[in-house]
């Protein structure tokens, strides 16, 4: 009853040793991750040895004004950053795809590093470039976020570009053409066969900005005035000092966020990629 | 593609607006970083840019060149320990059945969609005194101990928590912990593009499993290993977090140091000289990467 | 009966991509109701000259004229011409409906005939019932004929087909051949159609124009075509042919003589109007040469004694089912094709290989090609 399929020779991960390897790797990235979640339920302090099942710390972190606003804050300027990103990436992928113009590699490669420059230095250009114009540090939210949203603007829309721009290479000219022989004008052959081939990779383009966004932090830390707190930098300042529970709390909800957001992210992707075709050609 | 030319408009109208805010956001606030750097503080505000190379002088200074060494000596590291570690990850999500393996490369994403702060911290809570880590070891010294008791032999002393955080230890581990996905992700594209039926060829025609990996595999799965490593080895050696929360007072890397200059030490030129000289190693990096994927082109060619 | 008037005239067309000319000064009339082929090696500049008539591509010079009016600045959005794309690029996000629906939707045209003419236009390529599929449900063979019925219910003045039958395997074209031809003649639409499968181009169409290098090498009715090549190019591309040079040594008005070094004294029974003593080809068909064993052959049946006959050696066969091709070595150390209908199952004739035959031809067979 036993018998064994065989193992194939190139079926390598039907290897134990691959196995446990990958295994490995998988409990070296999740277990931290887990334990963390965990014992953000645990009653105890020091948190490390099980003490009972409770919400305190959640409740604590609820009714933390400065973390909630905190959140919000971030939430907004992900959410700004986003659209706005979404808009210039894909515009600026259309014109990377579409068009031959002078100075094309020189912009090209401008486009690209915001990706690959150290988060430091971009985060150190933006605070002398805001001190330098003088950008007022006192304005009503949400205008107060909007030296943050630049700057995340900044290193985000390159990677809608990026991530666009590949979908785009699969497109066939010939659907564009198509519709314009049918009759349509530039704009409407952009919207009715452009636009939905370009879907998969918006989404995927917007899921990484708004991820991009809320994750930062060095860029954020150097841009924030002294009374636009964001997320991240206030778990940091908690971090800093001490490991809490509520700590664990906060984390918890945040991974949450994630899980929940990849999650429905890629469902949509998966459902658009099947319905725009894989393009049997 | 098309000239520009022949859609003027469409080409303005799509244009504009991403360059323009290149240029503002992006392009000037870099030019502005360029010039602070050859200037000097005069007064607690005011900086003059007077187009000194004092910055960069004192930048190789030995207790700033022992700073760089060190973290391109950790980036370094943390590169090639993700790589020891993500080459068969990636084989393995390569040749998985296809049922696990969008499972797998989601597996290996999500830690790189989740809050980096918040890995760190987790990190954080395992290796602490008192973490996960040191109270499994306890555990395990304790078991082992009772075990040289029940066979008669003399127990082991009390257990001494080891110390695991703040050092350079937690450090490159917290780097390879944040930095795996981004050496799995490009090394798994390269390889889900190689035609397996070189690696069939390479069996048939008798060679072993390893010798085909070290003789077919990774030659052909090169670009993917070098951008692979790049995209791992720039983050690391510009890293401020891990170094700032898992590092001690000597594991301090090179934006630790840039850091200190714009907020504590404000010394404005000094940390823009810092970030600049940052920055070119990066730029070296990439025209590496670019140099030799040209001749691997050739090669192939 | 009126004469058929052009409803494309090509003015001397030319296009240049950079320093290289991919259409060189090309003038055209195809008329009304034809079925109209393009036939070439790929890179010759018929896609090219098709995109230019559709409006993809401006001529660098001349003029293209659809239905008499000059195309000169009318986007492609704008022209009373439809064009099936090689790939089909039917639209991989809308039903098979709202493909067939998108220009006439684009025209404004009220819901009812829309769907009255999208009905239609279904029923004419046999989808009928396959309305509401998306496209990565369809067979290739469905798809083109989507492509087909989104052109076909705009009413174009002509159709443009760019490679239509490249993506289909070898028995769904040869079945589309038949049914492309058919379709044209129930529509009445102008067919316009680059191919580079000579076969396809002879089946189809009422009239092939040759294009190589950008120019148009030969243009006439396929029996024309293949009958009556105008220069090797064409005689070699469209179909199979055994190629000799040779000296015109005889050329009156009844008869011309071809001194063939590698063949022999080929007689032609009509005249050449060539220059004297001129260096000539002679075009000679695989299947209108005789095969004989040895020493068996007749004398050759119109011509002087002497004169279209060669002996050889049998070095290749291939059988091909319906006919079985043989390849013979000339003394002269040239490979002749000679094709042979398998007339029955078993054939008494059964030549082989290293066998000594014998051939003869018909004075009508060879074709004097002097460019």
């Amino acid at each position: 009853m036993f018998t064994r399929q065989p193992i194939a020779p190139l079926e390598y991960t039907r290897r134990w040793s691959l196995r446990a390897w990958v295994a490995l790797t998988m409990f070296f990235l999740y277990a931290p991750l887990v334990a963390l979640m965990v014992f953000s339920f645990n009653d105890s302090r020091r948190n490390i040895v099980w003490q009972g099942f409770t919400t305190k710390y959640y409740l604590k972190v609820l009714h933390n004004d400065t973390l909630m606003t905190a959140l919000l804050n971030s939430l907004t300027i992900a959410l700004f950053a986003t659209i706005i990103s979404l808009v210039l990436g894909a515009m600026a992928a259309v014109m990377l795809w579409r068009f031959r113009f002078p100075w094309k590699s020189a912009i090209e490669g401008t486009m690209a590093l915001p990706i690959v420059v150290p988060e430091i230095c971009f985060g150190v250009a933006m605070l002398i470039f805001f001190a330098q114009i003088g950008w007022p540090m006192d304005l009503p939210w949400p205008f107060s976020l909007g030296a943050i949203t630049i700057a995340h603007v900044t290193f985000c829309f390159p990677f809608v570009t990026m991530v666009v721009r590949s979908r785009l290479a699969s497109f066939n000219r010939e659907q564009e053409e198509a519709a314009k022989d049918l009759g349509a004008s530039e704009w409407q052959a952009f919207r009715d066969v452009l636009l939905p081939h370009m879907k998969p990779g918006l989404v995927a383009g917007a899921l990484l900005a708004f991820t991009l966004s809320l994750d930062d932090f060095v860029i954020t830390f150097f841009t924030s005035g002294p009374n636009t707190i964001t997320f991240p930098v206030k778990v940091y300042s908690m971090v800093r000092f001490s490991v809490t529970p509520e700590v664990n709390a906060v984390s918890t909800l945040l991974i949450l966020m994630t899980v929940i957001l990849t999650t429905i992210a890629l469902y949509l992707q998966n459902r658009m990629t099947e319905n725009s075709g894989k393009g049997h050609s | 593609m098309q000239d520009w030319g022949t859609q003027k408009r469409v080409f303005a109208a799509i244009a504009t607006a991403p360059i323009l805010w290149l240029f503002t956001f992006f392009v000037i606030p870099l030019a502005v970083l360029w010039a602070y750097s050859f200037g000097r503080n005069v007064g607690l505000t005011e900086i003059d840019i007077s187009g000194t190379f004092a910055n960069y002088a004192r930048a190789i200074e030995p207790l700033y060149i022992a700073i760089f060494g060190k973290s391109v000596a950790v980036a370094a590291l943390t590169t090639f320990i993700c790589l020891i570690v993500g080459f068969p990850v990636a084989i393995a999500i390569t040749f998985a059945a296809p049922k696990w393996k969008p499972w797998l490369l989601l597996g290996i994403m999500l830690p790189f969609w989740t809050n980096l702060l918040i890995r760190t911290y987790a990190l954080m809570t395992v290796l602490r005194g008192e973490g996960y880590a040191n109270q499994s070891l306890g555990w395990l010294w304790n078991l082992s101990s009772n075990a040289r008791v029940v066979l008669g032999l003399q127990p082991l002393g009390a257990w001494e928590p080891l110390h695991l955080l703040y050092n350079n230890f937690a450090v490159v581990l917290g780097l390879v912990y944040v930095h795996l996905p981004f050496m799995v992700l490009p090394l798994y594209a390269a390889l889900d593009r190689l035609d397996r039926s070189l690696i069939e060829a390479s069996l048939d025609l008798g060679a072993g499993h390893l010798r085909t990996l070290l003789t077919i595999v990774a030659p052909l799965a090169a670009p993917g290993i070098i951008s692979g490593v790049v995209i791992t080895f720039i983050p690391a050696l510009g890293a401020y977090l891990t170094p700032d929360l898992l590092g001690g007072t000597d594991s301090q890397m090179i934006a630790n140091v840039i850091e200190r200059q714009f907020k504590r030490a404000n010394d404005w030129p000094f940390g823009s000289a810092l970030s600049f000289i940052l920055m070119y190693a990066t730029f070296i990096m990439i025209a590496w990467q670019a140099s030799r994927e040209r001749k691997l082109k050739r090669e192939e060619a | 009966m009126t004469t058929p008037q052009p409803i494309i005239q090509i003015r001397n067309v030319t296009k240049k991509f950079g320093q290289l000319a991919a259409v060189d000064d090309v003038s055209l009339d195809i008329m009304a109701g034809e079925f109209f082929v393009l036939l070439g090696p790929s890179g010759c500049g018929k896609t090219t000259l098709l995109r230019m008539i559709a409006g993809f591509e401006l001529p660098t010079e001349g003029q293209i004229l659809i239905d008499g009016q000059d195309m000169v600045g009318v986007p492609p959005n704008k022209r009373p011409v439809n064009m099936v794309f090689q790939s089909y690029a039917v639209f991989p996000h809308m039903t098979v409906r709202d493909n067939v629906a998108y220009g006439l939707k684009i025209a404004r045209t009220p819901k009812d005939e829309v769907r009255d003419r999208v009905e239609e236009a279904l029923g004419l390529v046999k989808l009928d019932g396959l309305g509401e599929r998306m496209p990565d449900q369809l067979s290739g063979g469905q798809r083109q004929r989507v492509a087909l019925a989104r052109s076909l219910v705009m009413r174009p003045k002509v159709l443009l087909l760019d490679e239509p039958l490249s993506a289909l395997d070898a028995k769904l074209r040869a079945a589309m051949q038949f049914e492309l031809a058919e379709l044209q003649d129930k529509v009445g639409i102008t067919f316009v159609t680059v191919t580079h499968d000579q076969d396809e181009a002879l089946s189809m169409a009422s009239r092939i124009a040759v294009v190589n290098k950008g120019l148009i090498a030969q243009l006439a009715t396929p029996s024309d075509l293949y009958e009556y090549p105008a220069n090797r190019f064409v005689a070699d591309f469209v179909g199979s042919v055994n190629l000799f040079e040779g000296r015109l040594v005889v050329d009156e008005p009844e008869q011309a003589v071809v001194d063939c070094p590698e063949l022999g004294r080929v007689f032609i029974n009509h005249g050449v109007t060539g220059p004297h003593e001129a260096v000539v080809h002679i075009a000679l068909r695989p299947e209108k040469i005789s095969l004989y064993r040895h020493g068996e052959a007749p004398p050759a049946p119109d011509a002087p004694v002497g004169h279209n006959m060669a002996d050889g050696v049998i070095k290749g066969m291939s059988y091909l089912g319906d006919i079985t091709i043989y390849e013979v070595l000339l003394p002269s150390g040239q490979m002749m094709r000679v094709s042979r209908p398998n007339l029955s199952r078993f054939d008494q004739e059964d030549f082989t290989w290293d066998d000594r035959v014998s051939m003869r031809w018909h004075s009508s067979s060879p074709v004097v090609l002097l460019a």
